[in-house]
């Protein structure tokens, strides 16, 4: 019994594959006859057989690489490798060229018939990735062709993540057209309202704008409602993640600001000009590295561009503003003089244009996770942040030199008398920020042009993190830098990035009236000093 | 009262001689001396000194806050292009229908964003009294709403200086913009007339120079007559020793306010007499680069001198002319480095260096000034 079934199911299986190959002969033929109406009857039979080879053969036709021979009635495909192929056998024809072939012709509309025709092969094909793809793509061309295909692939579709992306392209095509009846059409808005996206609301837009079915309108009415109102929760989820990223990266330009000027009171206005020179560290270190080493370009970069950082910063304070002790107004004028030779220095070393950084292969790329985009290296740099944030936090809470520090930032006089040598602590404290500001300039070498102007851009924002976060810790630069970097992204959209801007600086303007010395002020007596 | 007024001193009389000489002297150079005479001036070197003359102004007037009271505002360019801007929308105005699209009610940027009607911002600019009055309301009023907030609060010091800082910087991105109504990127340019006579003239440029060498001898009588009289000694108490003066009773907030407003109206002035002079206004002059810049003229010159702020202003703006005429790359090596130089080594100025020689013949107790200052510290 066992073996009559297997019996039957083998000839019917060699019947199957028999006739299928009957029918792939059939539509192969057609292209013999090098006619633009025969061809294009061969793509679509060709691409009703399903065969396994037909992407291969049409993609070959779509781009001239198909031949025949009229004479010997042989069709062979040339691979990009150059290989000739037999279409029919799949076997590699040896010994003969190219030139003894002659072209199939093809024009614009054929083309387009081979796209839709490798369209509708591709919804069958095994790989569920490319399956999804590909009914992604009749989603977005809306090609009422691809319907019979797509109705029939379905049918017998497993995977339910395919399945809902065919159903979607299917919703696609049957919602605007007039024939279909009204409870599929309703039924079509009802998946489309369940994709929620972009790209649904702007095809139930258009359904409720032309539809003259009052079933069809009032659930494209209703779903373009729910629509918006997710779309809008996205939005705001999205600017929020925006909003944490730049947060990150006012926090690196900030923290390093925030620790000098806690310490010693100063604004260095030099310290735009550090995140930059750590920035061309990197270009530095991905010029001089071999290529292979690109990958691990950043990771020498980043303890190089703090050292680089770290060295200006002592040489700065050495030289200048050690002798400036007790004049915070006139080291803000020099550290501006010493910004403008920085800079000038780098624009004549490396010229003014700006430099290319390349990201390493794993920063690159995005993910895109249940409608929000994420970049990958957006997202290192929030980790960055966080481990210098960490780090700066053990530094100053678990070290003897951190608990110097903070003695010193707390009231300068005091730890003096309680034998700390307070210079040697501005010293360091100078290298610990500058140097966080070289890391910093290595982030932004990512994201951000690397020119001898890198730096000024961020020293106004920076500053205004630390007055809004105050310089009792640096939880405070932490809170600064995410309030100020989250209500910048979520008001962009609303009124534009400049004005947005423009409402911040008010704001902080209005903040330091009511909390002059910022969310988290020292108290007691270092406060009015 | 038995002293006068100003009770000048030599260098103050020497500053109102110069200015109002070159004031006398300018046109007749310019316009009277023949061409070929070594001693004509040609119309390029009036526009220039014309436009240090302004440079002038915005300099004494930032010494007036920074030298007298102690206020490093990192912003007063925003008050000089306030005016630059009222002064620049009069002259707008002036060209009617001799504009690109020769509308007689709006200027041409306005036609070409398609706008229909001339923005409130710019009603009564065909007015040259009514222009002359912004130019000095607009940074008045400006300065009197920033110094109300953050002088009652006491924000002082580096935190102060900042935040006029972000003020100048707002008001930039604020200009840049098109919506905003004064001309975007591009500002303010292509000025025909300024009350009646033809701003490119060499009569007219002879004229505005002598204009601001007088403004500038003005803002120098101006400005002396607050610091020596006795609201300037309770000014000049507030720099040294900020609570100490409040403690003894004063407002210290209405000084400050007074003294900050006073200045950014003759910043705007200053502004005003250096937009027909250079032709254009646009977003750029509120740089804040712009305006540190204006602070190390005065750090130069020597702070608290008035007549300092002056001088280093035409000194540090003749050097740039040369330098960047000359070695352009150079430039900002030397700009960098004065400002270390100077606040290193020279903090009073090229008038301390004058003291300097003038003292050495005769030593002087040290100033009261400083003694305080010491105070203050150990407090």
């Amino acid at each position: 019994m066992t073996f009559v079934r297997f019996v039957a199911v083998f000839i019917f299986v060699c019947c199957a594959t028999a006739a299928r190959a009957d029918a792939v002969d059939d539509a192969l033929a057609k292209f013999l006859d090098n006619k633009f109406t025969s061809t294009a009857q061969g793509v679509n039979d060709l691409a009703a057989t399903g065969a396994a080879n037909a992407p291969a053969i049409l993609d070959a036709l779509g781009d001239n690489r198909l031949l025949i021979d009229p004479v010997a009635r042989i069709i062979v495909y040339q691979t990009s490798g150059g290989d000739l192929i037999n279409a029919k056998t799949g076997e590699k024809l040896s010994g003969v060229g190219a030139d003894s072939f002659k072209k199939v012709r093809v024009n614009n509309g054929l083309r387009s018939a081979i796209e839709a025709a490798v369209g509708a092969l591709t919804l069958a094909s095994p790989d569920p990735q490319k399956r999804a793809s590909a009914a992604e793509a009749v989603f977005k061309s809306r090609d009422a062709g691809a319907l019979a295909v797509l109705d029939a692939q379905l049918s017998r579709e497993s995977n339910p993540q395919v399945a809902e992306a065919m159903r979607q392209a299917r919703a696609a095509i049957i919602v605007l057209d007039p024939n279909t009846p009204s409870a599929d059409r309703v039924g079509a808005v009802s998946t489309l309202k369940a994709r929620g996206d972009q790209d649904a609301q702007s095809l139930i837009d258009e359904v409720a704008a032309k539809s003259d079915d009052p079933a069809v309108k009032t659930a494209a009415l209703a779903a373009e409602a729910a629509i918006k109102a997710h779309l809008v929760w996205l939005n705001v989820l999205q600017n929020l993640i925006y909003g944490v990223s730049a947060a990150s990266v006012l926090l690196l330009a900030a923290i390093g600001l925030a620790i000098t000027f806690g310490v010693m009171g100063v604004i260095n206005m030099a310290h735009g000009e550090m995140v930059m020179l750590g920035a061309y560290t990197t270009f530095v270190v991905q010029s001089a590295l071999p290529p292979s080493f690109l990958q691990w370009s950043l990771a020498v970069a980043l303890p190089l561009a703090f050292l680089v950082s770290a060295i200006v910063g002592v040489a700065i304070e050495r030289l200048v503003i050690r002798f400036l002790y007790g004049r915070p107004l006139e080291t803000l004028l020099a550290t501006w003089g010493v910004s403008l030779i920085l800079q000038q220095a780098v624009r004549s070393l490396f010229g003014a244009n700006n430099r290319q950084v390349v990201a390493p292969d794993f920063m690159s790329g995005s993910y895109d996770w249940a409608g929000l985009q994420i970049t990958t290296g957006r997202l290192w740099i929030v980790a960055l942040a966080i481990i210098v944030f960490a780090a700066l936090q053990l530094a100053l809470r678990a070290t003897s030199f951190g608990l110097r520090m903070r003695a010193v930032t707390q009231n300068r006089r005091m730890a003096a008398a309680m034998g700390i040598s307070t210079g040697r602590i501005d010293m360091f404290a100078f290298a610990l920020g500058s140097g966080v500001a070289g890391v910093a300039g290595v982030a932004l070498s990512q994201i951000d042009n690397v020119s001898p102007n890198l730096g000024q851009g961020y020293i106004i924002d920076s500053f205004m993190v630390v007055v809004l976060g105050g310089v009792g810790n640096l939880w405070g630069t932490l809170l600064g830098a995410m309030v100020l970097g989250v209500a910048n992204k979520l008001l962009e959209p609303v009124i534009g990035a400049v004005l947005g801007k423009i409402l911040l600086l008010v704001f902080i303007i209005l903040f330091i009236q009511k909390r002059p010395r910022g969310l988290f002020a020292l108290k007691g007596r270092a406060v009015e000093a | 009262m038995k002293t006068p007024v100003l009770r000048l001193d030599r260098l103050g009389v020497a500053f109102l001689i110069i200015t109002i000489g070159a004031a006398a002297l300018a046109p007749i150079l310019a316009l009277v001396v023949p061409r070929d005479s070594a001693f004509a001036m040609p119309p390029y070197v009036v526009a220039l000194l014309g436009k240090y003359m302004c440079y002038g102004i915005l300099a004494l007037a930032l010494d007036l806050v920074w030298g007298y009271c102690g206020i490093l505002s990192l912003g007063h360019g925003a008050f000089f292009a306030l005016g630059g801007y009222a002064m620049g929308m009069y002259l707008m105005r002036q060209i009617g229908t001799r504009g690109v699209y020769a509308n007689p009610i709006l200027p041409d940027f306005m036609v070409f964003l398609n706008w229909k009607e001339l923005p409130v911002a710019w009603w009564g600019f065909h007015s040259f009294a009514y222009a002359a009055l912004m130019v000095m309301l607009a940074p008045g009023v400006l300065a009197f709403a920033f110094g109300w907030f953050a002088f009652r609060s006491r924000v002082t010091g580096v935190y102060l200086s900042i935040i006029t800082q972000a003020l100048t910087y707002a008001l930039k991105l604020a200009f840049f913009r098109n919506d905003f109504g004064f001309g975007g990127n591009n500002g303010l340019t292509d000025f025909k007339d300024i009350v009646g006579f033809n701003v490119q003239s060499d009569e007219t440029r002879a004229a505005l120079f002598s204009l601001s060498a007088l403004a500038l001898a003005l803002s120098y009588v101006i400005g002396r007559a607050i610091v020596v009289s006795k609201y300037g000694k309770a000014v000049i108490a507030i720099r040294d020793a900020e609570s100490r003066v409040r403690f003894i009773g004063y407002r210290v907030e209405n000084y400050k306010l007074f003294v900050f407003v006073v200045s950014a109206v003759m910043a705007g002035i200053a502004g005003a007499l250096y937009v027909p002079q250079v032709g254009i206004i646009n977003p750029s002059e509120f740089d804040p680069a712009n305006s540190i810049e204006a602070v190390i003229w005065v750090a130069v010159g020597g702070r608290g001198t008035l007549v300092g702020a002056a001088l280093g202003a035409v000194t540090v703006n003749f050097a740039k002319t040369y330098f960047t005429g000359a070695f352009p790359e150079y430039w900002l090596y030397a700009l960098g480095g004065l400002f270390v130089l100077v606040t290193l080594f020279l903090p009073k100025g090229l008038i301390g260096l004058l003291n300097l020689r003038r003292r050495a013949a005769k030593p002087t107790p040290p100033s009261t000034a400083s003694l305080a200052q010491q105070e203050e510290g150990a407090l």
